[in-house]
């Protein structure tokens, strides 16, 4: 039985437990009273891809809709610009409950796959936790990929100039592609995200245990 | 009169000294005013000038002052002579305020301040100094009518500010409403959960008050009489009638909720488990008396899930249910579904609404109730189905706008169905099919007006047996300015049957009430009036030798202070009245009057102007400015110094209801160009502080067309215009657009005739 069927199963027809208990910050949904603020504070919200704003899913949430919920690509939009908690007239931490839910259904394994932000995120973790170091050049081209090589070589064509401009100005160094730059103890930082993962895994099993 | 004396004085300062001449005026009121002493004085409200007047009173045998200097109303303390006849001429805020302080306007500036003077000595022979009412009543006691929160509230108040208090109610026990709640909303911080309804403490403070008696199961029969003089028969269920000497009257005769079984798609009627309000009450004081769990009726299972409708046949925009919100049931709901979650966390609670509406600290009490889990739902309730022993709530997400949104399961519905006031009967429906029969018709069917059979005061006014109401069936009441007035003085209405309301602020009301109703019968035995002319000394007289029993006083008398006697001849029950003087308006042989104000004061103010001849470019309009609104707007535009034509000639009036159709003619005979009357808004969203005062004058003005054509006047020449306090820099324009329009039409025809 995969995590969310499990979860689905657990929670049968109280979704707002559900992220009560599993989500981050997620017993503040409750709280909601529908004013909107947050809508109409977000910067987000005239673009297409904002399917429903932190209001819509805070009542989405009660009313149980759980598959529209964890399946949206709503709260991958959020930039964290932190408006919305600034305004929100009931306080709630809306930017983390948005990311709360996000994770929530990443580590289900329900969020959108191609979703760019979640893509991005992916990439962004393995790319840095590889060698420490942050290789910008391989994490660039991975995106401009994300949706096929036609796409990919496209995509680099189109900001050849920027990338000629960065290298002249010593800003990006080609030879990154072939390895790259590295921290010095490699064991040592694979060794502590060994230990951190362990110590998230089993906190998150306890918490959907129960 | 034959021995009147006159005398007028003329202040010099605030710069009139400077601005007019002084000295002239003084001339005016001597030759035109024919007033034997007239005085200017350096600074006339300071004490040396205030001890001259009273000086002429003590020693010179002066009995009628004109006071010219300030509006009439500033300086009021100053210039305080009771018991002489007091006019004023307002020469600072009417006329140097408002005029620039230029060569070029010095002479039209002196005109008006001469007309004024002119105006003001007039009108003070004219007057009589105010006696008072002498057909007055002591009684100092208070007949409180309901013995719910409200009226509970209203004797205990009454009683400690020391007045016995009589309290009728219907019912076989005190409580009302208040008596049938499990708990309240909470009235205190934190406001996190409902309180005890504190009602058994009231019931308890009532019996135990020596100062307030109390009848159970009983009604009343009749009320006859006036403020500190009712006399009031109460019947009790063994037939015995009580009669009562009262002072005045509280009406708290609350609320009836709104029928369910008038809401049969939200499952009324079809299943046990749909209740209103009062019925989730009592399934919550049942449970309390045993296990605490609240069960559903249809069998005995403890409730697991519970949905809130709110706005049950209210705020209704179809006209079959009550179109306005009542205000109070967001909160009950809270509270009730807080005593599901209170007693087990698991119970499912769902509230959907359109609006939550918490007033007061109701918002504190909403975030407590979400914090405990209870959720709030934005929708609209279409349908709620019943089926075995749950039921199905079929809903719009207003959100999510999901039209088809469902509730499945749900133990328990309940609606919250909102407040009808007992008003008793509708008097003003009640007239329609009367005046109808008078002139031979037969109401047309289905016209015929519902009208509730019980009459709850029993009043036994010419105008009908309850106080009037204003809308939906509560009583007549300003909502913002005079709350608890009604249009029956003496009689004031607090709680639900004034407007919906909870119980915290049925307790602010009754308190409010309750201090007007005492007010109100302080001022009877003083014989004077009550609001919004407290402290009014004058009545209206009537010489019964010329009434033509037309009925027009008795019938529009906005307070219903005159009845009729056995000859039709109107009975003014001067304790009643509030001295808008809109019998005098309405008097067509013109036999009503008041001591300091009549068709005379008027009359000579507006023969005693100086209207120039056709040919001095000097035209003359006449201003009638009711004294509640317009006049202190005109006042304030002085002080504000924002001008306006020096053509007006200016006269407070009490209300556009007491303006006489023969002051109208009379102007126009005399040669004004124009008139223009100042009155405050009328209809339903009215701001009249006589109610109907401002309405009844319009209806009566908009008839003076017909004399403008008789003599063949344009219809221009006469304006009506709706002015609010607050029209400051309006009221200034409308006059000045106002004599543009009028040079464009042409001096009147009358000049010189």
């Amino acid at each position: 039985m995969s995590a969310n069927t499990a979860m689905a199963t657990k929670y049968r027809n109280s979704f707002l437990k559900e992220v009560e208990e599993q989500v981050e910050m997620g017993d503040w949904v409750k709280m909601c009273m529908q004013c909107g603020v947050c809508a109409g504070s977000c910067p987000v919200n005239f673009q297409s891809a904002w399917e429903h704003p932190p209001q819509e899913i805070f009542m989405m949430i009660r009313a149980g809709k759980r598959e529209e919920v964890l399946t949206s690509p709503s709260m991958w939009n959020c930039t964290s610009c932190y408006n919305c908690i600034v305004r929100c007239p009931r306080k709630l931490p809306i930017t983390h409950i948005m990311h709360g839910l996000a994770e929530y259904a990443h580590r289900l394994g329900i969020a959108p796959k191609m979703q760019p932000t979640r893509f991005f995120s992916g990439l962004f973790w393995k790319n840095a936790t590889k060698t420490g170091r942050v290789n910008e050049l391989k994490l660039s081209m991975g995106l401009y990929f994300k949706d096929g090589f036609g796409a990919g070589v496209k995509e680099g064509m189109k900001m050849k100039d920027v990338a000629l401009g960065l290298i002249k100005a010593k800003r990006l160094n080609p030879m990154e592609l072939l390895g790259g730059h590295k921290c010095k103890d490699q064991k040592g930082i694979q060794a502590m995200l060994k230990k951190a993962y362990e110590i998230e895994r089993s906190r998150k099993a306890a918490k959907m245990a129960g | 009169m034959a021995d009147i004396k006159v005398a007028a004085y003329i202040c010099k300062g605030c710069g009139l000294g400077e601005r007019l001449d002084t000295d002239a005026l003084v001339k005016v009121a001597q030759k035109d005013g024919k007033v034997p002493l007239v005085k200017s004085h350096d600074f006339l409200c300071n004490a040396d000038g205030v001890a001259m007047i009273r000086n002429d009173v003590a020693n010179e045998g002066v009995t009628h002052i004109m006071i010219g200097a300030c509006s009439r109303r500033a300086k009021t303390e100053a210039f305080f002579f009771p018991e002489n006849a007091v006019a004023r001429a307002n020469l600072r805020e009417g006329v140097i305020w408002i005029r620039p302080d230029t060569e070029e306007a010095r002479e039209t500036t002196q005109d008006m301040a001469e007309d004024y003077i002119r105006m003001g000595c007039a009108e003070v022979k004219a007057m009589t100094a105010p006696g008072g009412n002498p057909n007055t009543g002591s009684n100092k006691t208070l007949l409180v009518v309901g013995g719910g929160v409200t009226g509970m509230t209203a004797a205990v108040e009454a009683s400690k500010a020391g007045y016995p208090v009589v309290l009728v109610e219907k019912s076989s026990a005190l409580g009302g409403w208040g008596a049938r709640l499990f708990k309240r909303i909470p009235i205190h911080e934190p406001f996190k959960s409902p309180a005890d309804t504190g009602v058994a403490d009231l019931v308890s403070q009532v019996m135990g008050d020596s100062n307030i008696k109390v009848y159970l199961n009983a009604t009343i029969a009749k009320t006859e009489g006036a403020p500190g003089r009712f006399v009031v028969d109460v019947a009790t269920e063994s037939g015995a009638t009580h009669t009562e000497d009262i002072g005045a009257i509280l009406q708290a005769t609350g609320f009836t909720l709104y029928d369910m079984n008038k809401l049969p798609e939200l499952g009324a009627g079809k299943s046990p488990n749909v209740v209103d309000q009062a019925g989730l009450e009592a399934l919550a004081s049942e449970a309390a008396a045993k296990d605490g769990v609240i069960r559903r009726p249809s069998d005995g299972q403890p409730v697991t899930s519970v949905v809130f409708v709110q706005c049950a046949g209210q705020r209704d925009t179809t006209g079959t249910h009550l179109s306005y919100c009542s205000g109070y049931c967001c909160n009950t709901s809270v509270k009730q579904a807080m005593y599901f979650k209170d007693a087990n966390p698991s119970v499912e609670t769902v509230v959907v609404y359109t609006d939550l509406r918490t007033p007061g600290n109701g918002e504190d009490f909403y975030r407590s109730a979400q914090e405990k889990g209870v959720i709030f739902t934005k929708g609209k309730v279409s349908q709620v189905l019943p089926s075995g022993n749950t039921s199905t709530v079929k809903f719009h997400d207003l959100i999510l706008d999901d039209t088809d949104a469902t509730i499945a399961d749900v133990d328990l519905v309940v609606l919250a169905t909102g407040q009808v006031p007992n008003s008793g009967v509708n008097i003003e429906a009640l007239a329609k099919p009367q005046v109808a029969g008078e002139e031979g018709e037969a109401p047309a069917e289905g016209e015929a007006v519902e009208v509730k059979p019980i009459s709850i005061l029993n009043l036994t006014y010419r105008q009908g047996p309850d106080v009037p109401q204003l809308t939906q069936g509560f009583t007549d009441s300003h909502f913002i300015c005079f709350p608890y007035e009604t249009r029956r003085t003496g009689i004031y209405t607090a709680g639900p049957v004034r407007r919906p309301m909870d119980m915290a602020q049925a307790r602010e009301d009754a308190t409010g009430a309750a201090l007007k109703a005492i007010q109100a019968l302080e001022n009877a035995e003083l014989g004077r009036a009550a609001h919004p002319r407290s402290g009014d000394l004058s009545f209206p007289k009537v010489r019964l030798e010329g009434c033509t029993q037309c009925k027009r006083c008795t019938v529009e008398c906005p307070f219903g202070a005159i009845d009729e006697d056995e000859k039709r001849f109107p009975v003014f029950n001067e304790s009643r009245c509030r001295r808008c003087g809109t019998c005098m308006g309405a008097c067509p042989v013109r036999v009503i009057s008041f001591e300091n104000y009549s068709v005379n004061t008027v009359g000579a103010q507006i023969k005693a102007v100086d209207i120039p001849d056709e040919f001095s470019e000097k035209p003359r309009i006449l201003i009638l400015a009711c004294e509640n609104d317009a006049y202190p707007a005109l006042d304030m535009a002085g002080m504000n110094h924002n001008e306006y034509s020096a053509f007006v000639r200016i006269i407070p009036i009490r209300c556009l209801g007491s303006v006489n159709t023969i002051w109208v003619t009379d102007a126009l005979n005399a040669g004004y160009d124009g008139v223009m009357m100042m009155g405050c808004k009328s209809g339903e969203q009215y701001q009249c502080h006589f109610v109907k005062g401002s309405e009844l004058g319009r209806v009566r003005m908009s008839k003076i067309d017909d004399t403008l054509k008789t003599l063949n006047l344009e219809s221009e020449r006469v304006r009506d215009l709706e002015v609010a306090i607050t029209d400051i820099k309006r009221v200034p324009e409308m006059i000045n657009k106002y004599a543009e329009e009028l040079v464009a039409i042409g001096p009147s025809p009358f000049k010189g005739f």
